[in-house]
Order: C-alpha cells, then sequence, then structure tokens
C-alpha cells in the first residue's frame, strides 16, 4: 500500500495510484475533537496540530490541512477577525476603509506577526509527526482576491474599474506578502500551497478582465512560490477560463459542484490535477448511501487514469457536517476508489450492451 | 405621451440589446445616453418597466448559466440605480406610505449580495428599508417598527444563513405576519436550505428577488 504521499505524487503525475486520493479539508472539526469552541482552538498552534493529527487518524485524509480560516490574512493586516460558535470566522470591517489608505499600505512582516507565526509553528509541528509520509497543505489567499475581505468586494470592484494606479498598487504589496508569506509555510514544512483566488472565477468577474488581472496575477506570484501550488477558486466555477489557469503554473485546481465533473476533467487532462467537488453546503444531510452514491459518481466521471483527489468543492467543510458523512466517505473511496476500477470498466461494458 | 404608438415600441425594442451590452461592459456614457434617448419615448415609469426591468432580469438569470460574472450584475444594478434616481421620480407603492418591505445582511461582513439586490430592487422601481448588517435581534426589533411584511435577507456564510431560523421563530413569537425571501451562497449549494430555515422562498438570482417581491406585493390584502 503506497503512503499519502505517493499515492497523491502519483495522481498529481497523471498516473493511477493504488487508490483515488481523499482529501477531508476539515478545519474546525479539529475544535470538536478537542471539545475546544473555534476561537479558543484556533488560538494555539498546539490545538490545531493535536486537531489535525487526530482527524488524520480518524478519517484517513491524505492530507493534513493547517489552514486556520480566511480572515487570518486580512489579521495580519490589521483587521479584526469576528468568531461565530458554529463556523468559520468572519472578516470584521475592512482595513482597508477608503482608497487613499492603498498608498501608505504596507506588507506585513511575516516573521513578525503572530497569527501567521501560530500557522507556522503548526506547520512545523506536524511536520515533526508525520516526516514525509504525508502531504501537508499550506494556505494562502491570492493578491487579486484578498481585497475582498481588506476593502470589501463592491469598493474593491469599483476601484479595479476606476483607480487603475491604486489598483495596481494594491497588488503590489499583496504580492509581496502573498509570496512571503506562502515561501515561509514551504519552510515551515508545508509540501504545497493552496492558493485560494475566487474572485478570478468567472462566477464573479467576466474573462477578460480575469486575463488582464488575476491571470497575471497569479502567474506571476506563482512563479515565486518555491513550492507546488493549486488554485482553488472556492466553490466558483472554474469551465470557462480551465485554459488560462493551466498556464499559471499550479498543478491542481479546486472545482465547483456547480459544474460537471467529467467536463471539468476532460479539459484539465494531462494539464492540471482536478480537486473536488463534493457539495460541502448538502452533505449535512447525507445518509451513508447518499456518501456513497455521492462518492462513486466523482470517481467514475473522473478517477480513470488518476489526476483527480476526491474533495469537497469549497476547500473548507462546513463545521455542520457529521462525523458519520464523513466516516462513511471515507469507507466509499475504499470500496470504489481502489486501482485500477474494474467496476467503472464493467459498467461502461454494461452500458455499450 | 405613451409607449401605445407603434413607432414608439418599436424604437425601444431597438434600444433594449444595446442597452443591456452597454450594462454589461459597463460603458457608462453609453447607457446613459440609451436611456435619455429612450425617455423621449414615453413617461419615465414606462421606459423604467421596458427598459431597465428587463434588462436587470435579464442579468441577473445569466449569472445562473454563468454567462455574467457578479461583478457585472453589481455595475450594471448601480449604474441603473443612478439613471433611476436622477429622474427624482416617486417610488411605487402608495404615496407617502413607507415602505413595508426591507433587505438586510444577517450578521455576514460581506454585503454585495445585499447591496446588487437593493440596487436592482431600487432601479425596479420598488422602495426599501434597507438595514444594512443586522444581528437577529436588530433584524426583529426593526421589522417590528416598520411594520415590514416583506423581508429579504442575504447571507454568504453557511451559519449566517442558518441563524434565519431564528430571526423566523423570534418573528412569529410576536405575532408578525411577514413573508421572508432568501438569498446567497449557501442556499445554491443546497435547494432545501430556504425551507429548513423557515422562509418562504429562496431566490436564486437578482432577477428572482425583483420577481418574487413584486409578486408578493401584489398579493397584499
Amino acid at each position: 500500500m503506497m503512503t499519502s504521499m505517493q499515492r497523491v505524487l502519483t495522481c498529481l503525475g497523471h498516473q493511477e495510484p493504488d487508490r483515488v486520493p481523499m482529501f477531508l479539508l476539515a478545519t474546525m472539526h479539529g475544535a470538536k475533537e478537542l471539545g475546544l469552541d473555534i476561537e479558543t482552538y484556533f488560538s494555539r498552534a498546539q490545538h490545531v496540530i493535536e486537531g489535525q493529527l487526530r482527524l488524520l487518524k480518524k478519517y484517513r485524509s491524505d492530507c493534513l490541512y493547517p489552514f486556520f480560516y480566511a480572515p487570518l490574512e486580512v489579521e495580519a493586516f490589521g483587521g479584526r477577525t469576528v468568531f461565530v460558535e458554529n463556523g468559520p470566522p468572519n472578516s470584521g470591517q475592512p482595513v482597508i476603509g477608503n482608497q487613499e489608505q492603498i498608498s501608505s499600505l504596507i506588507p506585513p512582516d511575516v516573521s513578525r506577526t503572530q497569527c501567521l507565526s501560530r500557522v507556522l509553528d503548526t506547520i512545523h509541528g506536524l511536520k515533526s509527526k508525520v516526516g514525509d509520509t504525508i502531504p501537508i497543505i499550506g494556505v494562502v489567499m491570492s493578491p487579486f482576491s484578498l481585497p475582498v475581505m481588506q476593502m470589501g468586494f463592491d469598493h474593491y470592484i469599483e476601484l479595479i474599474h476606476g483607480a487603475p494606479k491604486l489598483f495596481d498598487r494594491l497588488m503590489a504589496v499583496n504580492e509581496s506578502f502573498c509570496v512571503a508569506w506562502a515561501n515561509a509555510q514551504l519552510a515551515a514544512g508545508a509540501t504545497a500551497i493552496c492558493y485560494f483566488d475566487p474572485l478570478s472565477s468567472p462566477t464573479n468577474i467576466p474573462r477578460d478582465l480575469f486575463q488582464r488581472t488575476g491571470l497575471q496575477i497569479a502567474k506571476r506570484t506563482l512563479a515565486k512560490i518555491h513550492g507546488p501550488a493549486a488554485i482553488h477558486l472556492a466553490s466558483g466555477r472554474g469551465m470557462p477560463i480551465m485554459d488560462d489557469l493551466a498556464q499559471t503554473g499550479a498543478a491542481v485546481v479546486g472545482v465547483s459542484a456547480l459544474e460537471k465533473l467529467d467536463e471539468l476533467k476532460k479539459s484539465c487532462a494531462g494539464r492540471l490535477t482536478v480537486l473536488g467537488n463534493l457539495n460541502g453546503v448538502a452533505m449535512r444531510h447525507w445518509s451513508a448511501r447518499e456518501c456513497e452514491r455521492q462518492v462513486k459518481d466523482a470517481i467514475r466521471l473522473a478517477g480513470r487514469g488518476g489526476g483527480f483527489i476526491l474533495a469537497d468543492n469549497h476547500g473548507e467543510i462546513p463545521f455542520q457536517v457529521p462525523d458519520e458523512v464523513l466516516l462513511a466517505i471515507g469507507d466509499a473511496v475504499d470500496r470504489w476508489g481502489r486501482y485500477p476500477l474494474h467496476w467503472h470498466e464493467e459498467s461502461l461494458a454494461e452500458d455499450a450492451c | 405621451m405613451s409607449l401605445t404608438t407603434d413607432n414608439s415600441r418599436t424604437d425601444l425594442g431597438s434600444i433594449l440589446p444595446k442597452f443591456r451590452e452597454a450594462l454589461e461592459t459597463y460603458d457608462v456614457p453609453l447607457a446613459e445616453s440609451l436611456f435619455q434617448h429612450a425617455l423621449r419615448l414615453g413617461p419615465p415609469m414606462e421606459i423604467i418597466e421596458a427598459l431597465i426591468v428587463p434588462s436587470l432580469q435579464r442579468i441577473g438569470c445569466a449569472w445562473e448559466d454563468g454567462s455574467i460574472a457578479l461583478s457585472q450584475i453589481y455595475l450594471s444594478g448601480r449604474l441603473c440605480e443612478r439613471l433611476v434616481e436622477n429622474l427624482h421620480i416617486a417610488n411605487t407603492g402608495h404615496v407617502n406610505e413607507p415602505p413595508r418591505q426591507a433587505i438586510a445582511v444577517l450578521n455576514d461582513f460581506h454585503l454585495l449580495g445585499k447591496r446588487i439586490v437593493h440596487s436592482m430592487l431600487r432601479a425596479s422601481g420598488i422602495a426599501l428599508h434597507d438595514y444594512g448588517r443586522v444581528t437577529v435581534e436588530e433584524l426583529v426589533d426593526r421589522v417590528f417598527i416598520d411594520k415590514v411584511d416583506i423581508l429579504l435577507i442575504s447571507t454568504l456564510m453557511l451559519p449566517s444563513a442558518l441563524k434565519i431560523r431564528d430571526v423566523r421563530r423570534a418573528l412569529d413569537e410576536r405575532g408578525t405576519e411577514i413573508r421572508i425571501l432568501v438569498g446567497g451562497a449557501p442556499f445554491l449549494f443546497d435547494d432545501s436550505l430556504w425551507h429548513e430555515v423557515g422562509a418562504d422562498a429562496m431566490g436564486r438570482n437578482a432577477a428572482d428577488a425583483i420577481q418574487i417581491t413584486r409578486q408578493w406585493m401584489g398579493e397584499r390584502p
């Protein structure tokens, strides 16, 4: 049997490993394991290390995911994180209250920012436990998408359309930070970086605007990150820009439940590994039978030939998803994800008859 | 002057696709010029109904099939809102009567969805209270004070969507007769979520919000 690292690397090489790799991207579930509220859980690296290791043992995921929460980077810029009892924290009032502040904005020093240090300590602690047997996935927000939290989506759209020089200045600051933050996580022991870039999705901006902005920024930024990267659109559609995403230098793309997995796989074949696309919101109510149906269907549509990692479609499993569902997903991968996928060949033959 | 003449309707029919394209590409001068031209063809309220409302509804629906992006909907909604505001015409409804519909973001700091729907409703001639970002308690109090009977709630995060249950429960306890329309990302990923949280309907896009709000306004006793 392969280790998770071998399984994932084989998959990324567009070959079939021993079974379909499964990334159960659970962050807040670690708090449940330790009997802590979410804010307390994320207040210490030791909690997250322990939480991730318990989740790994319980759910048999093929990665560790020391991602805390999206507003963390805005916190590093001086923003406030607003915790809730049953979900991911929100980013508080925007740190950029008016466009003029962009001129004097400076990137946080990664090595001297407490909230970032907690993540680096977590990665370092996990690495010391698992070595090279299991991929550790670090996370950054893309320089292009971060301003949605830094200044609010509406004000940011108006900046993109109305103040190109300030937009360029903001991107320069964010790019500098993003590269330093990603490389610090890699230096701490992360195997790869997940570059979350939901704004680049055609769900949020038109393709021609993406090609002039988010695409160029992703190319520049990923080129300076010293490790493999996944680009994730956090539930946003990606199909119309798949050829563009293949040029960014990313090895993996996180895809939406709103799109057809077989078409996505075909579009990515040989260029990008597909990560997805179980519906995390709907998953809250899945029965064991429904879990099996969803997993089997995803593997049927995208599993053949490698280049497919089963995961949720958002990059973070909702806090409300019960243990039973995550365990049933793991069981279904064990049952239907073993390569070669003989059952798949047989079902194709039956269809042909 | 009205749109009853064949010539007026033909002229407006030729403007409509150009106006919609100007909105989609955010060509502000062209959109303004086409709107001014349209205003010469009929009374302002009829032009809003025949030009702005169908354009925004079409753009809103196009988002769902992936052919239009959220940024385009936001910018076109804001532009139309400005065009309509510049006319300084009275909103639909009874003159001098405060609106009985309201919109709010529950708990989230993500306000874009609410701003889009708010702009589109106003551009369609529907007045409404804008409560901004509120907690459950604040929302229930304001709805009660303003005697709102149509409430639109926008959420981005799943926990905020689940909080709508608390809004419904609190309003029911006060005996408030109200219809709740919900929208936002969590509802798009779970078709039954609106029902789970006790809403009366969900809008999959901004066009739905216009259509459902109008329908409910028309059904008032």
